[in-house]
């Protein structure tokens, strides 16, 4: 990409060859930055767009279903966004001023970051997958988010493991009886095999607003694709990382730097409004 | 040397492209959102007379950090006026979508059987399809 | 500092494969487009000719209704998304938007190169469906619930059609902000060409609608394949929600699709009646509030389908309002060619031909956006004809239109005028052949998508198929008469139709940073100094003071050195 007349002139080798000069390239890019913004912008419109749908029609569902997620972790996210946020627009301003140190520091700083908040989320996607909190027709939590027990179809799976191996067990030392394994596979047969079990109710009965799955349907939505974009403002950054180790930015070439920076900041804002729709409220 | 309509010249320096942000305002900015998110969590523990109102006490306090983030780390202050008008429109086109999505969902909720569907959930009184 | 230099031609400047993949040249990249779009113009082009000859007899003719259903999918599919959105701007438009504001490329050429990548990438991932032996059958509007429970392969078609309002939204953000950084310094807005101003009005909406496209196909990706339940009723979602969320897009799409046409035909009505166009800043302010109040109206599409009274009434009465800004730019175009030096050749067939298909298409959409007429007139074929006429009839003629305007420039070659004159007037003919018999047939009833039908709409049905027949082999004799001038047409002169706007200063073909020297700016619309000059073959200009050395044999305009004094 580099041009000899650019160079003459003392300016980044870095500015393309259809450029008058280096304002120039990065005042275009920062008008093409902003229109991919926008377009960001009505890209996530959708999803408030459900969300502010339904919630209008069916807000008690909303009020019960986001009892179930944890604030702690949302709100750790939140400040660790933030913290990035602060981190990204500080190495904008170290490439503007040639501070290679700060830059590096800054821009690794956000690319920790950027981890941390998808670790966290990792775990809070693990912990509702194994509530059974999934999304649309998976949707089969066991419990409420007071934590008494609903009946669910995992806690008959693991019902049905457990009988199996007894069976299995109780069939290798003496003679097999068809029926009692065939009934061993079936979650009646275990729900009502062993004496002594409380019947949890279902959960209709525990309270759960009915389509409380379209919640769920919307939380990982949302946060799925915001993550989505979490990922790739790491890669840019890890990316800028590495030109900044090679030294690539100058006070007259910081567009990447700014231009990631700008993303990051709307993906942390997509996040503070995420955060309380889902979270809070 | 051609001269854009749209760039200023005599600027082979490379400083004065755009604004460099003081480190007071970055941290400020940043402390500021940090203690409004602390205020969004705690709000949410208030009962503020009915959900509508803890709804709108949420969104605002998110829509005064979304602002900070926009004016103070995102410069959008010293931003060419063209840039603003163009997050502007998106906003409004986004709010656009919303608003008429949700007149004509409102229209025709009475028609909409919820509740009666929901796959999985075994109720305990026989209802109509 | 300026590129501009003199030098072979855009062709030769570079040689082998991977100049061309790997190329930031946007004409490169424009007709790689190019040759995309034709070629899915083909394939779209055949499913349409399959659909016509399945509808010659009533009940099955040489398909059943499962692959009838398949057909006009891809059909619809096809056409819309891999050849009218993309191809005036990303074809023509990658080419000539520069050139016209004098320009050496556009802002992003390696953002321009992945829009090109994108659209293939689309196209393959539509044809992956094609070829799986279980094409999608959903109909090119993926309505739900259909589309979350149908066999069908409609995975690819969706995620293919996602990639390509990628590629769109790219060529939008690239056309904005080249517009706005890279016009020639003497070119204030009101100086830039109409085509131009139509461009930049169509890169605003693939900014601001095509990502709700992105989100929608995503949603309905989401839903078939995790089942999230946001468009499914029975899991508590909302069907007519799809509907809102795909037409919040697939309306200002339209206008995609003929915004860009209007422009060509702006350029090309002045420049073939000899005369300055009528009204420049109304057309201008018309493509704008086009794009803008095209934003308003989606809702037209829904009339019957589950929407609200309330919001009906809202839609219709706001469709009204969006025929004026199109009026607007008929009136003008006919005020131009009023006491204009008209001359017909084939680019100018083509446009007398879009004025009266776009004014009967436009008139259609009115009496369809009458919320009273459209409850009838609503799915039947009155509607397919209506999309017709401006999809086609205008979109797809404007294209053919800017294809013959701009080939000298592009190719440096003059396709056979006779020829192309004959497939310019066989494509209007066969065109209204095919077309006008299905206003009748929908305002007699016949539904479409219908594979079968009742024997009295069978005349009609026969005489459409004979129309598309002729347009289909017009089109393809046309577009042979391209491929051949390759070979066979003569070297084209700089400015063979006398038109001012910047690319006519440049060489035919354009060397590659598009002029040889940085371009004085001719004063737009204005003709009073061009000249043809029967050497060259084509125009060229004759300075203000009019010297005997200087009559018509000089110098070419695009030979000119940058010193030569100039009309401001």
């Amino acid at each position: 990409m580099s041009h000899s007349a650019h160079e003459d002139s003392g300016q980044s080798p870095f500015i393309a060859h259809h450029y008058d000069n280096a304002r120039h390239q990065f005042e275009a890019g920062k008008l093409g930055i902003w229109l991919f913004l926008v377009t960001e912008i009505l890209f996530f419109s959708g999803l408030f767009v459900a969300y502010i749908i339904y919630r209008y029609h069916h807000p008690e569902m909303f009020e019960y279903a986001n009892r179930y997620l944890s604030v702690k972790a949302g709100a750790i996210n939140t400040c660790v966004l933030i913290i990035s946020s602060l981190t990204a627009a500080w190495a904008v301003r170290a490439a503007q001023l040639r501070q290679r140190k700060t830059l590096i520091t800054c821009l690794a700083i956000t690319v920790v970051c950027a981890f941390a908040f998808l670790g966290i989320k990792a775990k809070e996607y693990a912990h509702k997958f194994h509530m059974g909190t999934y999304w649309g027709e998976d949707f089969d939590p066991c419990e409420t988010p007071d934590l008494t027990p609903i009946d669910c179809a995992e806690r008959h799976e693991g019902h049905e493991a457990a009988a199996g191996k007894a069976e299995a067990t109780a069939a290798a030392d003496t003679t097999a009886k068809p029926g009692a394994e065939a009934a061993a596979g079936t979650g009646e047969a275990a729900a009502t095999a062993k004496p002594g079990e409380v019947k949890l109710p279902d959960r209709v009965a525990a309270g759960v607003p009915p389509h409380t799955s379209y919640f769920f349907s919307l939380y990982f939505g949302m946060t799925g694709l915001h993550g989505i974009h979490v990922l790739i403002g790491a890669g840019v950054f890890i990316w800028l990382l590495i030109r900044a180790i090679k030294g690539h930015f100058s006070p007259d070439y910081f567009g990447p730097v700014e231009y990631a920076a700008l993303y990051w900041h709307l993906v942390d804002i997509i996040w503070i409004f995420l955060f309380p729709l889902l979270y809070l409220i | 040397m051609e001269a854009h309509p749209e760039t200023n010249h005599g600027d082979d320096h490379g400083h004065g492209f755009a604004h460099v942000a003081s480190v007071k305002s970055l941290i400020l900015t940043w402390g500021t959102l940090m203690c409004l998110t602390g205020l969004t969590v705690y709000a949410s523990t208030i009962h503020f007379g009915s959900n509508s109102m803890n709804l709108l006490v949420a969104m605002a306090i998110a829509i005064v950090k979304g602002t900070l983030v926009i004016v103070f780390f995102m410069h959008m202050r010293h931003e060419k006026p063209f840039h603003v008008i163009i997050i502007a429109a998106g906003i409004l086109f986004a709010v656009l979508f919303v608003s008429i999505g949700l007149i004509d969902t409102g229209q025709y909720q009475d028609d909409v059987v919820w509740g009666s569907y929901d796959p999985g959930a075994q109720p305990t009184t026989s209802t109509t399809p | 500092m300026s590129t501009f230099a003199p030098g072979p031609s855009f062709f030769r400047a570079s040689h082998g494969l991977r100049s061309w993949l790997f190329t930031l040249d946007h004409k490169r990249i424009g007709l790689m487009y190019l040759c995309g779009i034709i070629i899915a113009f083909l394939l779209g082009g055949l499913f349409a000719l399959g659909i016509r000859v399945e509808l010659f007899f009533p009940g099955e003719t040489i398909v059943g209704p499962d692959t009838y259903n398949r057909m006009f999918t891809l059909h619809g599919a096809i056409m819309v998304f891999l050849v009218i959105i993309p191809g005036l701007p990303a074809a023509l438009g990658n080419f000539i938007l520069p050139m016209q504001l004098g320009a050496p490329d556009v802002a992003f050429p390696r953002i321009n190169l992945t829009s090109l990548y994108l659209w293939y990438i689309g196209a393959a991932l539509l044809l992956v469906s094609l070829f799986s032996g279980n094409a999608v059958d959903t109909g090119w509007t993926f309505y739900t619930p259909y589309s979350l429970n149908s066999p069908a392969s409609v995975i690819p078609v969706v995620a293919g059609v996602f990639i390509l309002g990628f590629s769109s939204i790219f060529t939008g953000l690239n056309f904005i902000t080249t517009v706005h950084k890279f016009r020639h310094p003497k070119m204030t807005w009101f100086k830039m060409p109409l085509n131009v101003w139509a461009l930049y009005a169509t890169a605003v909406i693939q900014v601001l609608a095509t990502p709700v496209l992105g989100i929608t196909l995503l949603l309905l990706l989401a839903e078939r394949i995790m089942g999230i339940g946001i468009f499914d009723p029975t899991l508590g979602g909302d069907p007519v929600l799809f509907q809102h969320f795909f037409w919040f897009y697939s309306h200002p799409a339209v206008y995609i699709m003929i915004l860009p046409a209007m422009g060509v035909i702006s350029e090309l009505v002045t420049t073939f009646s000899h005369k300055p166009i009528f009204g420049y800043r109304f057309i201008a302010y018309s493509s704008i509030g086009l794009a803008l109040l095209s934003f308003l109206v989606w809702g037209h599409h829904m009339f019957v389908s589950g929407q609200s009274p309330l919001a009906t009434m809202i839609f219709s009465a706001l469709t009204f309002t969006v025929a004026i800004p199109s009026a607007i730019k008929v009136f003008n175009w006919v005020a131009t060619l009023y006491k204009g030096a008209i001359t017909f050749q084939t680019p100018m067939l083509y446009t007398l031909a879009f004025i009266l298909l776009f004014t009967i298409g436009g008139l259609t959409g009115i009496t369809l956006g009458a919320l009273s007429v459209d409850v009838h007139l609503h799915d039947t074929y009155y509607v397919v004809a209506h999309f017709h006429y401006v999809m086609m009839g205008s979109g797809l003629i404007a294209f053919l239109a800017g294809l013959h305007y701009w080939w000298p420039k592009i190719t440096g070659r003059m396709y056979h005028e006779k020829t192309g004159q004959i497939c310019a007037i066989l494509v209007f003919i066969g065109f209204n052949l095919t077309f006008l018999p299905q206003f009748v047939l929908g305002a007699r009833g016949m539904a479409r998508r219908y594979w079968d039908y009742d024997p009295r709409f069978e005349t009609l049905h026969q005489l459409s198929t004979t129309g598309a027949v002729i347009l289909g082999f017009s089109l393809l004799v046309g577009f042979i008469n391209l491929v051949v001038s390759l070979k066979r047409g003569r070297k084209a002169p700089a400015n063979p139709w006398g038109a001012t706007t910047l690319e006519w200063e440049a060489p035919s073909p354009p060397p590659l940073y598009n002029f040889t020297a940085p371009p004085e700016l001719p004063p737009i619309y204005d003709y009073t100094n061009l000249v043809y000059d029967p050497d060259e073959g084509g125009y060229i200009r004759r300075p203000a003071q009019a010297t005997d050395t200087s009559a018509a044999g000089g110098e070419g305009p695009g030979s000119s050195p940058a010193g030569e004094p100039s009309r401001s």
